[in-house]
């Protein structure tokens, strides 16, 4: 765990750190990417820069709204850097409703414009590895295993470690991929849908603190599985 | 009899899809995944501590037990520190009858006590400062910058860890009322 980084007279926070490369990395990687899927980088940037921002917006406003009498009584909150007064949820929704409503706009096309943000995707989900490792986030289940590393009073399964290795998997195997000049418009972007449903269906069985639905089960093991069976539907061989 | 490669390809499918499906049953939690051990992490108990206040009492964590509990590390030197101090004490004078108490623990053992007693002087702090002059809770907590806010619920696990400040009010009353909605 490295949830701070010290450089000097200044503490950053690492697990922040670590997005936000990867989002610098992705998207530079996906504007390179681009123009072999027909996509003008500096568009396809632009509507990255525009989903985050709504996100962001997004993501405070609908926690401002929940927690309404707070922010009435001071409203010059809703300008706070503090990352904790932010609801996922809502942010991811309102980066993809506007993401999708300027992508409309700019005429881009849909399965093209997925692919060439593959790169982005598959570094984000490297990036989200690495801030569960830095924040301790996403634990994993007590292990004798000799790989085991000792977190929370335990011997734990590395499990942010596991994820990170698969996503660099993930994001290696895309980049041989992505040379196949013969691959349908979507393919790339659904074989990154199919890779990270698995290798979260995978991980998330040695975490010790998944959100859990009734019965015990594992709520994105869940989701990762209706994500994979329609990626592989997707991508399934049609017969001639 | 040959298998064409489009059949193949979509009985591994199937096959990974079927062995996802037993991934998931096997790896069930029917008994939830409650960590009993006390550790500096969201679900876990708050580890206690036993500390001396500015008044000369001696408060221990787990003596408000059945309390939302925020714990906030600090210094007098440090500037988010003393920034969200203010928005600390307006959130206690409001909710400390429905069940809300705070330990400001001053981390003594890298601050001057007076610098830190003339703060809580003037800022008019009316909530336990407890002094850490030995380093023990600033180690226990993991401290790596300041502030360090902690928020326990009534039955004394962690609930958010705040890294770094000055925290928001709203964003500190929205998790006070979160928390005290909760059922003991």
């Amino acid at each position: 765990m490295l949830p701070i980084l010290q450089i000097g007279p200044l503490a950053l926070q690492a697990p922040g750190l670590a997005i936000l490369f990867s989002l610098w990395l992705g998207l530079t990687a996906a504007e390179k990417f681009a123009p072999r899927r027909g996509i003008h980088p500096e568009t396809l940037a632009n509507l990255v820069l525009v989903a985050l921002f709504s996100g962001l917006v997004g993501a405070r406003l609908a926690f401002a709204a929940q927690n309404s009498a707070a922010y009435l009584a001071s409203p010059l909150s809703l300008l706070s850097p503090n990352a904790s007064a932010l609801d996922a949820f809502s942010g991811i929704a309102a980066a993809l409703i506007i993401g999708i409503i300027y992508a409309q706009r700019k005429n881009l096309p849909l399965w093209p414009t997925l692919d060439a943000l593959t790169p982005l995707f598959a570094t984000l989900a490297i990036g989200i590895a690495l801030a569960n490792a830095a924040s301790g986030a996403a634990y994993g289940m007590e292990t004798d295993l000799p790989w085991g590393i000792s977190l929370f009073e335990a011997k734990r399964h590395p499990t942010q470690l596991y994820h990170f290795g698969l996503t660099v998997l993930t994001l290696l195997w895309l980049a041989v991929k992505s040379k196949d000049s013969t691959l349908l418009p979507g393919s790339l972007f659904w074989q990154l849908v199919a890779l990270i449903s698995a290798s979260i269906l995978l991980v998330e069985s040695l975490r010790a603190d998944s959100p859990l639905l009734p019965g015990g089960f594992r709520a994105l093991q869940i989701v990762a599985w209706l994500a994979l069976a329609l990626a592989l539907w997707v991508l399934r061989p049609k017969s001639n | 009899m040959k298998i064409s490669q489009p059949l193949y390809k979509n009985a591994l499918s199937l096959l990974i899809l079927a062995l996802g499906l037993g991934l998931i049953w096997l790896s069930r939690a029917p008994t939830g995944l409650a960590q009993q051990q006390a550790a500096v992490q969201t679900g876990f108990s708050a580890p206690n501590f036993s500390l001396e206040t500015l008044t000369g009492q001696t408060i221990e964590l787990q003596s408000l037990r059945g309390q939302v509990v925020l714990v906030n590390l600090w210094a007098s030197w440090c500037p988010p520190c003393r920034a969200e101090m203010p928005a600390f004490q307006r959130a206690y004078s409001d909710y400390r009858d429905q069940g809300f108490a705070i330990l400001a623990v001053n981390s003594t053992v890298q601050d001057d006590l007076a610098a830190a007693q003339q703060f809580v002087t003037e800022h008019t702090l009316t909530f336990p400062i407890l002094l850490d002059r030995e380093g023990t809770v600033t180690s226990l907590y993991q401290v790596r910058a300041l502030p360090l806010s902690v928020f326990i619920g009534r039955d004394g696990k962690i609930r958010e860890i705040i890294p770094g400040g000055p925290m928001d009010e709203a964003l500190l009353r929205a998790r006070i009322e979160k928390l005290l909605t909760e059922m003991p």
